[in-house]
């Protein structure tokens, strides 16, 4: 098993956490092996940025993504930016209020900032977005996901961090089935 | 919160923050720097974590002044280190070469970006794999490692800062762009089993002004240089020196000085030398590669195995003092020499002085990582 995993949007958007919560989930609490890399130049600053996560079952050597199998999209840029670099088969998951995706396209939607301004704070949509991954891919488990959303935020946010998890878990449990 | 110094346990850690985690783990308490892209989140890193540990975090004004400084309290007896890249290592140079010439030891940590100049400062480059050699003026050698993961980042820095003590010479941690910003799972391991070399210790007491600091005793040709403020009488000067330290301008001691400078470091090369083989057996194509650069060969090597074609790969962990009689070795059994670096030929060169012969280059000047494909290629187009 080997996945590459891009989560893009615009600056901001919190791409690069939810792929450090990604990779952590994975490499610390799962047994996989995983590497994570981000865009460090000027489109880092706003724009369409990416943080990408490879998760295997073996070591991974090349460490960046060549074809993703795993698309997120945040922003309409960004969507339009790296559909064509993701394979034409890849799960791609849109916040359905900013992404407008190609007719053809087969997507899986959600609307990731508004159910985060619903929790009062759209600073989570990337969490919401996870959440809904993790139910959408069933590739890594709920529980260890939540594991590393703890290691990684402020104690202060974990709940509101949690909430948003779950909102996302439960709009992809209820609406999608796990993805072939 | 205060965290300990040593964070045993599971990580996903960033490259340049592992780098930092070593030096912590390794007992370094003082740096002295001037942020520069890929390495500035070593200093950030150090910056919180130092004052957490009773250690000392300066900005300096620039890396001139960051070498002096590190190099200043190396001779106090501390594990000091900065970390910059390309155009700060050209602006440490100077004091690099002082840094050998007191046989001060220190960790320079290089993270290497598309160069030459201001180059690409966001993105990765290998190129100052010959400037870490010879970029000081004179005659001397250093030692310096590349590590290929964030785990190495780890251990390197700590193996990078034995190595300086045990053999009293800057050490220098050649990381690349890729190396340093990748995140990783990272296992520091408990307090205990960190290796811990200690600097050589006088072996008289201080006694007024007869210890001679720089007098070699052992065959390792290390002298055993008492810290400033323990006591003894020291002097420290970058002009030609006698076994007191004293400036003495005589052709013989200036010979004897620069010889021993260079030949501590080839005589105990064995020990400092480090490379991993991987699909050695049978192998008749050996690519050679480090840092980075080395993870597309090791793919590219595996891809030419499962297609029956007898490639290895030898891995330059530490890249100075060059690992000449194992490549030397491995030469009778080997049809054709690859190296893949990201510059156009500087350890390709070394491989070819060493083996009498022409060596295949897969070279990229920088600005991205090459991946496996191109050093497939090469293997290939060898094995027809």
């Amino acid at each position: 098993m080997k996945k590459e995993i891009r989560i893009s949007g615009f600056g901001g958007q919190g791409v690069a956490l939810a792929a450090l919560v990604l990779g952590k989930a994975a490499t610390l609490y799962e047994d996989l092996e995983g590497v994570m890399t981000q865009s460090y130049g000027p489109e880092a600053r706003g724009g369409a940025s990416s943080a990408d996560v490879i998760l295997s079952d073996a070591p991974i050597a090349y460490p960046f993504v060549q074809q993703a199998d795993v698309l997120i999209a945040l922003s309409q840029e960004a969507y339009k930016r790296y559909r064509p670099l993701a394979k034409k088969d890849a799960l791609v998951l849109i916040d359905q209020d900013l992404v407008q995706p190609d007719n053809s396209d087969s997507v899986k939607a959600i609307p990731a900032t508004r159910l985060a301004e619903g929790l009062g704070r759209r600073i989570v949509t990337n969490i919401v977005m996870l959440g809904f991954w993790t139910s959408s891919s069933g590739l890594v488990k709920r529980e260890n996901m939540e594991k590393a959303l703890e290691d990684s935020v402020k104690a202060k946010t974990l709940s509101l961090n949690l909430k948003a998890f779950s909102t996302g878990f439960e709009y992809g449990r209820t609406r999608e089935r796990p993805h072939e | 919160m205060t965290r300990p110094a040593v964070l045993t346990g599971k990580h996903f850690m960033h490259g340049d923050h592992a780098c930092a985690e070593g030096a912590l783990a390794a007992g370094c308490r003082f740096f002295a720097g001037y942020p520069i892209t890929p390495s500035t989140e070593i200093a950030e890193h150090l910056a919180a974590r130092l004052p957490e540990v009773d250690g000392v975090f300066i900005q300096m004004e620039d890396e001139l002044a960051s070498m002096a400084t590190i190099l200043g309290a190396s001779a106090a007896g501390a594990r000091s280190m900065t970390a910059t890249s390309g155009p700060g290592l050209s602006l440490m140079m100077e004091n690099l070469g002082l840094g050998v010439m007191l046989e001060l030891p220190t960790l320079v940590v290089d993270v290497m970006r598309g160069s030459p100049s201001t180059g690409l400062p966001t993105l990765p480059g290998q190129s100052d794999v010959m400037q870490a050699r010879w970029g000081s003026h004179g005659d001397f050698a250093v030692i310096a490692y590349s590590p290929w993961s964030p785990q190495e980042m780890f251990d390197l820095t700590i193996l990078s800062f034995n190595m300086a003590d045990l053999y009293c010479v800057p050490a220098i941690l050649l990381a690349d762009e890729v190396v340093g910003h990748m995140v990783e799972k990272v296992t520091i391991p408990p307090e205990d089993k960190i290796d811990h070399i200690e600097r050589k210790k006088p072996s008289k007491p201080a006694d007024g002004s007869t210890y001679k600091s720089y007098l070699v005793e052992d065959p390792d040709l290390v002298p055993a240089l008492p810290f400033a403020g323990e006591g003894y009488h020291i002097h420290l000067t970058g002009l030609t020196h006698d076994e007191r330290g004293y400036p003495d301008m005589s052709a013989e001691t200036h010979d004897h000085l620069v010889r021993r400078l260079f030949e501590k470091i080839q005589k105990n090369a064995n020990d400092i030398i480090r490379v991993e083989g991987y699909e050695l057996e049978g192998a008749r194509i050996m690519v050679v590669s480090y840092g980075c650069t080395a993870r597309s060969a090791h793919s590219a090597v595996l891809q030419a195995r499962a297609k029956g074609i007898p490639a290895g790969l030898l891995r330059l962990v530490s890249i100075w003092p060059f690992p000449e009689c194992i490549i030397r070795d491995l030469s009778k059994s080997i049809d054709h020499f690859i190296v893949a670096e990201m510059n156009l030929g500087q350890v390709r060169l070394e491989v070819e002085r060493v083996v009498h012969r022409d060596v295949i280059g897969v070279h990229h000047a920088g600005g991205a990582m090459i991946p496996p494909e191109p050093i497939l290629a090469a293997i290939e187009a060898v094995a027809k």
